[in-house]
This record gives structure tokens, C-alpha cells and sequence, in this order.
């Protein structure tokens, strides 16, 4: 065990990745996710990686694309309007299947917004964001010691699923720095068959997402299919604290997660019945667990730093009855644990029947 | 235990490190700690803050909504932030940049010492003036042990910046000797 | 007595009949890309990334490892391989609206950093996968799908010259224009490929070629036809010649 050291969350993440035998960072600066880009051109050269700050956000999501294509675990980071240029990119990765990870460190949107934390990329990060039928792999952490954790699975789940990744995470996490322990697990390397690395003694090998002939794009995006209910079976990773006879279920993700810990704390000082679930994975969305727990629970509050978007799975997941609803802030705000606290005791008050309603912070 | 503190003051007084000291040291103490900066567009020269939270239990929220204690270097991060400090909690005041003044709360603990005066007098340099504050505060609220934050300062001045370790000491002591010979505060 | 065979398919590639269209380049730009590679002995350690229109069947006829990439992408693919796989040899096909228009911030910076990788460029002066629209290499007057009237200058700019744009850049060893609708021009043409990829062995830096090709389908014209179009307006347009020839690496 090592000794916990503090760390910022942007180097945290990025030690996590080095730890995963990451050793290949393509990028373009932009604000709030900078810290990532700076530090590793100054590590990576250290442990005989590369790094390479890339013309645009288009030109970083290809690389990474040639990257993966070629074997290497590979990364890029950015925030909001450069997750939006590497759409594209992380479409035809997640057609030809090549694994990879994308950092988005969110800022405020749409357009150029601000660079305040925010929660309004989680639509985008669990839908897909680009163009036809496929997800990422979305982890979401709540702490420093988790943007490392994390940033280790998210690199095991891409490799694993041969899908591209993405942490979710935003300026506080990036910024915040905690104490942590750097534990990273026995570094495998999956044996990668079909990766391109010239054809010497083997087969021509080929990696495209272009399907032409009849049935066989049909045939493949049964295949992706086929591996997203896989993942939704096997890697769902939430987090809960739960009591007995709970009057209200608070549901939230990410940085905001952390005000709901400090609200959850205060309510249960004040002895009201509060309980926690905390999705980890984004995508897959544990939808299992908030049925189940919800099934105990009359009420949900989700908390969530944009207008309510993890609130739709949220509410597709509840068991049928159950009520939920939002205390949202979006553009930047963060919902204070005092007000979380106020909405927690409405809810209790407000008797069985609680309308889903969207109420500001 | 839980403490939340708010350290601020202009781009280069060293606020920021004055807060990576503190969570340095309640680190080394096995207590809980985050460490959160306010962050801007701007890059130098605006102001500053980070706001550092210790409890011996799991830290929800880095941020602190009416923190426990503020340390102000500048007349703009008092008039900020001393409006959100709980009532009975402790206020720091550099006043070699603020006039005592401009202190509107009644209800608070209060330190005012001329810290970079201090620094410059005592140390012999006015840029210990963060650490002056750094040791009356810890001296006072006593969220960590002086030794703890001495230990602490090992991280941040190694290699080319050791010779300013000795700096560093001298001014953090004569921060706590300030409270020390305070009369039981003001 | 017994016959020598003079005239093989390279090994490079594969004994399948083209899709190409009567009378289009592709096919001998496809033949001396890997007569090249057959010449060198690097079939095993090449990796080819073909853009985003007809070249990127190209995995269909050459016997080597090949990856697609998005349209206009191919030189930061590429570039991703080439960083990961420094010993092998990388290349780009790309066609004129790939790498001239929507990839050409990829291709400028690629190109710029002197990324040690060889681009063939395909320059029919026409977008021929998508129905015959203009290309940023049209010619003025050329009549296409999006230019009913013929290119004007005044409304759709002019026809721009990738290899004398790209040849002054620092990082670029190798810069030049071939066309395949002579045999003579062919054998030369045969040269700059194969400096191309010398250039990349040697780790020189960043090589280009561009080849002017025809493409009968969508200009409407015979192949022989093309042949005069070529000869005539396209090199008034896009004169041959090797642009950068660094000799020291």
C-alpha cells in the first residue's frame, strides 16, 4: 500500500492513466481541463511515451483513432465544444470497434457558455453523441482518488469491450485535490489480435466501419447491440448508503454527488430517513439498482448541475409508483447542501403523492 | 472534527500554497482533507481563494458555504467572503493591505496583524506573509499542530527552493507567537 | 525455350478485378503504390489508410494491413500509427475533397510537423463517390454536379494546388505532381512514388504525391477524351513537376 499523497484531480487522472500503461496523448487546449495536457507533456516523455498537442480536437480524436487502431492504449481530454469536433471521430471508432479514452472535463454549454462546472454534457456523454446506433462506456467520479480508480477501468472496459470510453467529470473534480493512494492493479495488457501492425507472417487485417453489402450493417449493429446489453449485464458500478424505511431516495452523479453527501448528512442528523445511490457507470446506467431501491422508497430527489438530463434515466428506471423529483441547477451553479437539505424536507412533508416537478436551486 | 476554512487574497500572495500547506498537514494528521481553488478566466494578478476542508469523517462538499474561518490578504477577498463566515467563526485579517475597518461582522473571532510588515521586519522578507497567517491561524483554531504544518512545508520546498525552508519556519512561528501573545484574541 | 515473365501483378496486390470505372487512375495509381512497396520489400510493415471516397476500397486490392478513416482524417490516423508504430511505414489515399477541403487542416499540420509518412493524393478535379460535385481542385469553367454554370472564380474561388501549397512547409521532404494519363508520364510518376516511400525509410519526413487522374463517369467524357482534358486544361492548371526534394535527412 502506498501512502497517500495529495494530488489535483486533473494528475490524479492522469497518473491513473500512465498506470494503465497509457503512453500515447493526443490533444488541444482548452479550458478547464488544461492541467492534463500540461502535465503530461512534461511525464509522459519520462516513462518513453509521446505527446503530441494536436491541431484541433478533430485532428486528436483521429489520432487516437490510429493509435487504438495500431494496439496502444491511447487518450485525449477536452471539454464541451471539443467533445462536440470529436464526435465524428468517436462514431467511427465505436463502428470499427477500437477502444480508447476521451476525457471530457465538462464545461457550460451550449455554445462557447463558461467554464464553470456543469452536468449538461451527461446527454450527450450517455446517448452516444455521434451519429447511429452506439454508446461509450461513461464513468462518472465523484473524487480525486476515483478520477485515478477510474481512469484505470475506464482503460480495462474500452480494451475489454473494444469500445471507446469517456470519464465524465467536470472543473471541480479536475480542480479539487485530495488525498490519495496510488495502488494501481498488476498492469495485464490484452493480447490485441486484431490490431493493424503490419502483415508480417499472418493475414492482411482490416479495420473499417464501412458495411455495404445487403444485411451486413444490419448484422453489425445487432453485434454492437448484442455488446451493450452485455455491458449493461456485467459493468454497471454504482454506489449506495442506504437506511431502513427511508422516507426519500437522493439520486445524484459526479461532482454534484458530493452536496448531496454533505445534504444526506445533514438530514440524517435532523433524523430524517435519507438514502443515496450514486451511479458510477453513466452508461451503463444502473437501472436495476434504482428499481430495486426505489421500490422500498415513496420518493426520489435527483440532484443534478443542469436542467435534468440523468433524470430521465432516472425516471425510466423507477419502480412503477414510485415518484421522483428534480432539484436542478444548471449554467454553472452548484446546489448548496443547505438547499438540498430544504428539498429533502419538503418531500418529507409533502405527503405520498408528490407531483415530478423540476425545482430550482 | 470538521473544519472549513477560506484562505484569499490577490494572484501571488501565495494563498493558494498557504492552502496546500494547511491540507498538506491535516493530511499528515490522518484527517480527511480537500483542497478547492476559485478558478477564472483570468491568469494573474485577480484575486485568489482556495477554501481547504478537514474533518476526521468522509468530506462531502470541497466548498464551504459558511466556512469556519477566513484568512483575508486583500481588502477585496474580505469584503467577498466575510458576509459568509458562520457566526462565532474566526476572521484572519492581513493588515498591512486592510484596514481593520472594513471589518463589519461583530459576532466573530478576530486576528488583525500586519503579517507582511511581519514578514519584512522579522524575516526579512515580505512574502512569509502567508505563512504568518498559516501559524496564527493554525495556532488559534488549532485544526492541526504547528508541528504538523512544519513537517508539512518538507513537500513544497525541496531541491532549488530548499533555502527558503528556514524562511518559511521562522514566519510561521512568529504567526503563532502573535496569537500566543495575543490577549486571548480580540 | 523456356518464356520469362516480364510483367507481373505486383505481390502487393491482390488478384481481384478492379471496381474502377473504364478509364479511371485509380487502378495505376493502386499498381505503382504497390509496385513501390513490392520494390522496397515493406508489404509486411506497411499499413495503408485510405479516405473517405471511391479510393477506400483500396483495402480490397491491397494485400497489407489497411484502416479506414473518417473523411479527410487520414493524415491524424496516421499519424496515430506512425507515433505507435515508428518502423512501419504509414501512408494516406486520398482523394481531392478528403485531404483539399474537409481534411486539409489535417493534411497542413501533418504535413507541418513532418510527420514521417507519405500521402498519395488522388486529384481528379472532381468528387467522385458522391455524384460529381466540385472539388476544391476544379477546374474554372469545369461544369459539375454543384457547378451547373461552370466554377466562377467569383463565386466558388479557385482551383487550389496542393502540392505547390504543401512543399514549402519545413517538415515537408518530399513534395511533387505526377500524372498517369501518359506512359511516359507514368514512369515518372513511377519515380516520385518510389522516392515517396525512400523518403520515409530514411525517416526524412513528410513525402506527397499528387497524381492528376481522370475521371471519365463524372466528367462525361470518353476515356480518351480525359486523356485530352488532362493533356490540355488540367495541366495549365496543375503543372507536373517535383516541388521539394530534400536530399540530407
Amino acid at each position: 500500500m502506498s501512502e497517500r499523497q495529495i494530488l489535483k484531480g486533473c494528475v490524479a487522472l492522469a497518473e491513473g492513466a500512465i498506470a494503465a500503461g497509457y503512453r500515447f496523448y493526443f490533444g488541444y487546449p482548452i479550458t478547464p481541463q488544461n492541467d492534463i495536457p500540461e502535465y503530461l507533456s512534461a511525464r509522459l516523455p519520462q516513462v518513453g511515451g509521446v505527446f503530441i498537442q494536436a491541431e484541433s480536437e478533430v485532428a486528436s480524436i483521429n489520432m487516437l483513432l490510429g493509435a487504438a487502431a495500431a494496439g496502444a492504449r491511447a487518450m485525449t481530454s477536452s471539454s464541451g465544444p471539443g467533445i462536440s469536433l470529436m464526435q465524428e471521430g468517436l462514431s467511427y471508432m465505436a463502428g470499427s470497434e477500437l477502444p480508447g479514452l476521451v476525457v471530457n472535463i465538462t464545461r457550460i454549454g451550449p455554445g462557447l457558455g463558461g467554464i464553470a462546472a456543469s452536468q449538461g454534457d451527461y446527454r450527450q456523454a450517455t446517448r452516444g453523441g455521434g451519429h447511429g446506433d452506439y454508446h461509450l462506456i461513461v464513468l462518472a467520479p465523484n473524487s480525486v482518488q476515483e478520477m485515478y480508480d477510474l481512469t484505470i477501468k475506464a482503460f480495462y472496459l474500452a480494451d475489454k469491450y473494444r469500445n471507446p470510453a469517456m470519464i465524465l467529470a467536470d472543473a471541480i473534480l479536475g480542480q479539487m485535490k485530495e488525498p490519495i493512494f496510488l495502488n494501481p492493479p498488476p498492469l495485464v495488457l490484452p493480447e490485441k489480435p486484431w490490431a493493424l501492425t503490419g502483415a508480417r507472417g499472418k493475414k492482411a487485417q482490416l479495420i473499417k466501419s464501412l458495411y455495404l453489402a445487403d444485411g451486413e450493417m444490419e448484422q453489425h449493429n445487432w453485434h454492437l447491440y448484442e455488446k451493450y446489453r452485455r455491458l449493461e449485464r456485467e459493468e454497471v458500478l454504482v454506489e449506495t448508503d442506504l437506511q431502513e424505511k427511508m422516507d426519500v431516495l437522493l439520486v445524484s452523479f459526479g461532482s454534484c454527488s458530493r452536496m448531496v453527501q454533505s445534504a444526506l448528512d445533514l438530514a440524517r442528523s435532523r433524523g430524517i430517513r435519507v438514502g443515496f445511490l450514486r451511479p458510477i457507470s453513466l452508461y451503463p446506467f444502473p437501472q436495476q439498482a434504482v428499481r430495486e431501491v426505489s421500490r422500498e422508497v415513496g420518493k426520489v430527489l435527483v440532484v443534478e448541475m443542469n436542467t435534468g438530463q440523468m433524470w430521465d434515466d432516472v425516471r425510466l428506471s423507477l419502480y412503477p409508483g414510485c415518484r421522483a423529483r428534480l432539484l436542478a441547477r444548471p449554467g454553472g451553479g452548484i446546489p448548496a447542501p443547505g438547499q438540498i437539505l430544504a428539498e429533502i424536507e419538503n418531500l418529507v412533508k409533502a405527503g405520498d403523492g408528490i407531483d415530478e416537478s423540476v425545482h430550482q436551486a | 472534527m470538521y473544519y472549513d476554512v477560506i484562505l484569499s487574497g490577490f494572484g501571488g500572495q501565495g494563498v493558494l500554497l498557504m492552502g496546500d500547506i494547511l491540507a498538506q498537514a491535516a493530511m499528515l494528521e490522518n484527517r480527511q482533507v480537500t483542497w478547492m481553488p476559485s478558478y477564472g478566466v483570468e491568469m494573474r494578478g485577480g484575486a485568489a481563494s482556495c477554501t481547504v476542508v478537514i474533518s476526521s469523517k468522509k468530506i462531502g462538499s470541497p466548498l464551504a458555504e459558511e466556512p469556519c474561518g477566513l484568512i483575508a490578504m486583500s481588502k477585496p477577498s474580505l469584503l467577498k467572503f466575510q458576509d459568509k463566515i458562520k457566526s462565532g467563526g474566526l476572521l484572519i485579517v492581513n493588515t498591512s493591505f486592510v484596514e481593520p475597518e472594513m471589518i463589519t461582522r461583530e459576532d466573530l473571532k478576530k486576528i488583525c496583524l500586519p503579517a507582511s510588515e511581519i514578514s519584512y521586519r522579522e524575516v526579512g522578507d515580505y512574502k512569509m506573509a502567508n505563512a504568518v497567517l498559516l501559524g496564527a491561524f493554525v495556532s488559534f483554531s488549532r485544526v492541526v499542530t504547528l508541528r504538523r504544518v512544519e513537517e508539512a512545508l518538507d513537500v513544497f520546498f525541496r531541491e532549488e527552493k530548499q533555502k527558503l525552508l528556514p524562511l518559511m519556519l521562522k514566519a510561521l512561528q512568529r504567526g503563532s507567537r502573535y496569537v500566543l501573545e495575543m490577549d486571548g484574541g480580540s | 525455350m523456356a518464356l520469362t515473365k516480364v510483367f507481373t501483378r505486383p505481390d502487393s496486390l491482390r488478384d481481384i478485378n478492379f471496381h474502377f470505372c473504364p478509364g479511371c487512375h485509380h487502378g495505376t495509381a493502386h499498381r505503382l503504390i504497390c509496385e513501390a512497396i513490392d520494390y522496397y520489400g515493406i508489404r509486411e510493415r506497411t499499413i495503408g489508410i485510405p479516405g473517405v471516397g471511391c479510393g477506400v476500397f483500396l483495402y480490397n486490392y491491397f494485400d497489407l494491413d489497411v484502416c479506414e478513416a473518417p473523411h479527410g482524417r487520414a493524415p491524424a490516423v496516421a499519424t496515430g500509427f506512425k507515433r505507435v508504430l515508428p518502423q512501419n511505414i504509414i501512408f494516406t489515399y486520398q482523394g481531392d475533397g478528403d485531404l483539399g477541403s474537409i481534411g486539409m487542416s489535417e493534411v497542413i499540420h501533418t504535413a507541418n510537423r513532418g510527420e514521417n509518412i507519405t500521402v498519395f493524393f488522388i486529384n481528379n478535379s472532381v468528387y467522385g463517390m458522391t455524384g460529381g460535385q466540385m472539388a476544391p481542385t476544379t477546374l474554372l469553367g469545369q461544369r459539375t454536379t454543384t457547378t451547373p454554370y461552370g466554377r466562377d472564380f467569383r463565386t466558388e474561388g479557385y482551383p487550389i494546388r496542393m502540392a505547390e501549397m504543401l512543399a514549402p512547409l519545413e517538415g515537408v521532404a518530399f513534395a511533387a505532381r505526377v500524372s498517369l494519363h501518359t506512359p511516359t508520364q507514368v514512369k515518372k510518376a513511377r519515380k516520385a512514388v518510389l522516392r515517396a516511400l525512400d523518403i520515409q525509410i530514411k525517416n526524412m519526413g513528410f513525402s506527397f504525391v499528387e497524381f492528376l487522374c481522370a475521371c471519365p463517369t463524372n466528367w462525361g467524357l470518353s476515356p480518351r477524351q480525359c486523356i485530352e482534358k488532362i493533356d490540355g486544361e488540367m495541366l495549365q492548371s496543375f503543372p507536373l513537376g517535383t516541388y521539394k526534394n530534400r536530399q540530407d535527412s
